[in-house]
C-alpha cells in the first residue's frame, strides 16, 4: 500500500497517514463483567482478514474508517465514521 | 590437495551428512505434538527428550525448519531488560547460549561483542540508568557509559550523529552477543532427532481437535494425528492457531524488516542500538553489516520488504557513520512479528487443557530460544509452568498484571 484515499482530501501518499487499529465496539462499562472489560482493553482480533480500521490523515487531522484486507494490504473503501452509505 | 578430496571430486556420489531423518509419514498418535519448526519449537522438542525422556514427539513445520523468524532475525542476544522478571529470564537464556555449541555439537558462531544502547536525550539516559540498576541488582553486567567510552569501543561512530542527535551516553551490556540463527534451529533439530523426536517439514496444522475442553488431536495436511498435548510455537502465525481453538490473545502482527550491506573488512566489533534513530547494527562473521529498524507501522500478515524501510534506515545509519554512504545494501527481507502490548512474551498453559502457548516473541524472541524451549518443555512435562515464566502467563492481561518491557524491547530487539 503506497497510497490511501482520505474521504476529505482524496488520494494521498501513505506517509501522510497514521494507523489507529481495528474499529471495535466498547462494551458498556456499567453493565459488562470485569473479564469482558479486560478483554476489550487487551485482546485483539489478530488473525488476518478483511478488517474495519481507524486511520488518521495527519496533515488535516481527519480520522476515518478504511476497510482493508490485512493479508493482501488491499483497501476496499474508506469513509467517515457513520457515513458509510453516503458515497 | 588431500587425497580424500580428490577421491571425493572424482566420485559421482556425494553423501552430505544429514542433520535429521527425512520423516514423511506421521504416526497415528504422539505423546506431544509441536506446531512450528522454528528455534522455539525445536528447542522445546529437544528439552522434552533430554530433560524428561519424552521422545514420542512430532514437530510439524509447514515450510522448512528455521524458515520463519528464526532464519530472519538479526541475531542479537542480550539480557539487559527492564523488569527483574525479564532480566532473570533472558539471563538464563544467555547462560545456556554460552555453552550451546558444545552441547549441540555444532558451531553456532556465538560471538560475545558487547552491546551499547545509545541515548540521545536526557529521558533516554534516565531509562538507561534505570535498566543498569535493575540489571546490577539481578547480577547482570550492565552499566551506563559516557561518549568517551563509546568512542573508544567504536572510533568510527560520529558521536554528534552528523549534528542531528548528539549521543549523551549509553547503556553498556558486556554479554551482548550475536550468533548464527539457522544453526540454532539445525542444532536443536539434529539432537532432538537423535533422541527420537520426529520432524516433519512441509506439514501444516490445519485444525485442532478438542473434546470437553481438552485437546485430543490435530488435523494436518498429512492427515489426523491424535495427541493430548499440543504446543503452539508459531510466532507470526499465532493468531491463526489460537483462532482454531477460540482463544483470545492481545497479539497483533506487524512486519519487521532487516537488511545487510556488502561485506567489508572487520571494523565494527560491538553491537550498537539507537532507539531514537530506530537503528541497530552489528557486523557478521562474513563482514556484512546486519541492520534493522523498528516495526512497520500497521498490521500486515506478509514477509514482503519495502523501499521505505531501507530509505529510512540508511538515512539514520549514515548519521551515525557518514562514510557508509558509499556502501551498498545487498539484501533485505522481512518477518512477521507477533507483538504484545507489554513487549513481553506469552508462555505457558491456556484455559484449554493440553494446549500450551509459546508466543508473543515479537522482535525479541531469538535470544530466548534456549530458555523458552527449556521452560516450555517443563510446562508440558509437568502440566505446570515453572516460576521463571509465571509473569509471562496469558492470564496476566485479565489480571491487569502486565510485564512492561517496552522501554527495553522496542527497537533494541
Ligand atoms: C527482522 C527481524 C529481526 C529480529 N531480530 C531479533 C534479534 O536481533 N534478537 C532477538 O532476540 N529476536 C529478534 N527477532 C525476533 C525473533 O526472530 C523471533 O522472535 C524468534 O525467531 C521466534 O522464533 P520461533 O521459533 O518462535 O518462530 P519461527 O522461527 O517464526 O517459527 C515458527 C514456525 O512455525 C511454522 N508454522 C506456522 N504455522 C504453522 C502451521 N499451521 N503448521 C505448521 N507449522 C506452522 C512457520 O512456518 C515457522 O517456521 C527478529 C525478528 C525479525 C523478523
Amino acid at each position: 500500500m503506497k497510497l490511501l484515499e482520505c474521504p476529505i482530501n482524496g488520494i494521498r501518499p501513505i506517509s501522510e497517514f497514521t494507523y489507529g487499529g481495528e474499529y471495535r465496539n466498547m462494551p458498556n462499562p456499567d453493565t459488562c463483567s470485569d473479564s469482558e472489560w479486560a478483554a476489550y482493553v487487551h485482546y485483539r482480533n489478530g488473525a488476518p482478514g478483511l478488517k474495519k480500521e481507524w486511520w488518521y490523515h495527519t496533515p488535516s487531522g481527519t480520522w476515518f474508517i478504511a476497510e482493508r484486507n490485512t493479508m493482501t494490504d488491499k483497501v476496499n473503501r474508506t469513509y467517515l465514521l457513520g457515513q458509510e452509505e453516503a458515497k | 590437495m588431500p587425497l580424500g578430496l580428490l577421491k571425493y571430486g572424482l566420485s559421482s556420489e556425494h553423501p552430505a551428512p544429514r542433520f535429521f531423518r527425512d520423516c514423511t509419514e506421521p504416526k497415528k498418535s504422539y505423546d506431544a505434538v509441536i506446531i512450528g519448526g522454528g528455534g522455539h519449537g525445536l528447542a522445546a522438542a529437544y528439552y522434552l527428550a533430554k530433560d524428561y525422556g519424552i521422545t514420542n514427539v512430532a514437530v510439524l513445520e509447514k515450510g522448512y525448519i528455521g524458515g520463519g523468524n528464526t532464519g530472519r532475525n538479526t541475531t542479537i542476544v542480550r539480557s539487559n531488560y527492564l523488569t527483574p522478571e525479564g532480566v532473570n529470564f533472558y539471563d538464563a537464556s544467555v547462560k545456556i547460549y554460552e555453552d550451546l555449541s558444545e552441547e549441540l555439537d555444532l558451531n553456532l558462531f556465538y560471538s560475545t561483542r558487547g552491546h551499547f544502547t545509545l541515548a540521545h536525550t536526557e529521558s533516554a539516559m534516565r531509562t538507561m540508568r534505570w535498566r543498569a540498576e535493575v540489571n546490577k541488582h539481578v547480577g547482570v553486567e550492565s552499566y551506563v557509559v559516557g561518549p568517551e567510552e563509546i568512542s573508544k569501543a567504536c572510533p568510527q561512530l560520529d558521536i554528534s550523529c552528523s549534528g542531528q542527535a548528539p549521543i549523551l551516553g549509553a547503556l553498556y551490556h558486556a554479554p551482548g552477543s550475536v550468533a548464527r540463527h539457522d544453526a540454532v534451529a539445525w542444532g536443536y533439530a539434529k539432537e532432538a532427532d537423535r533422541m527420537g523426536v520426529e520432524i516433519f517439514q512441509m506439514t501444516e496444522v490445519t485444525g485442532i481437535d478438542t473434546k470437553g475442553g481438552k485437546v485430543v488431536g490435530v488435523n494436518t495436511s498429512k492427515g489426523y494425528i491424535s495427541t493430548n498435548r499440543v504446543l503452539s510455537a508459531v510466532a507470526g502465525f499465532t493468531p491463526r492457531i489460537t483462532e482454531m481453538v477460540d482463544l483470545q490473545t492481545p497479539i497483533v502482527i506487524h512486519p519487521l524488516q532487516a537488511c545487510v550491506s556488502e561485506p567489508m573488512k572487520p571494523w565494527l566489533d560491538t553491537i550498537l542500538v539507537s532507539g531514537s534513530l530506530h537503528v541497530y547494527v552489528s557486523q557478521s562473521s562474513r563482514g556484512e553489516l546486519v541492520m534493522g529498524s523498528s516495526l512497520d507501522p500497521y498490521e500486515f500478515h506478509s514477509t514482503r520488504s519495502s523501499l521505505d524501510f531501507v530509505e529510512g534506515l540508511t538515512t539514520h545509519i549514515t548519521d551515525m557513520f557518514p562514510f557508509l554512504s558509499n556502501v551498498k545494501v545487498v539484501r533485505q527481507w522481512g518477518g512477521m512479528a507477533d507483538i504484545t502490548p507489554d513487549f513481553a512474551p506469552i508462555m505457558g498453559k491456556t484455559p484449554l487443557e493440553g494446549f500450551y502457548l509459546d508466543a508473543g516473541w515479537g522482535t525479541w524472541g531469538f535470544k530466548a530460544t534456549p530458555i523458552s524451549g527449556k521452560t516450555m518443555a517443563e510446562t508440558i512435562a509437568k502440566d505446570m509452568a515453572p516460576d521463571l515464566i509465571k509473569s509471562f502467563r496469558l492470564s496476566r492481561f485479565e489480571d491487569y498484571e502486565l510485564t512492561g518491557e517496552k522501554g527495553a524491547a522496542s527497537v533494541g530487539h
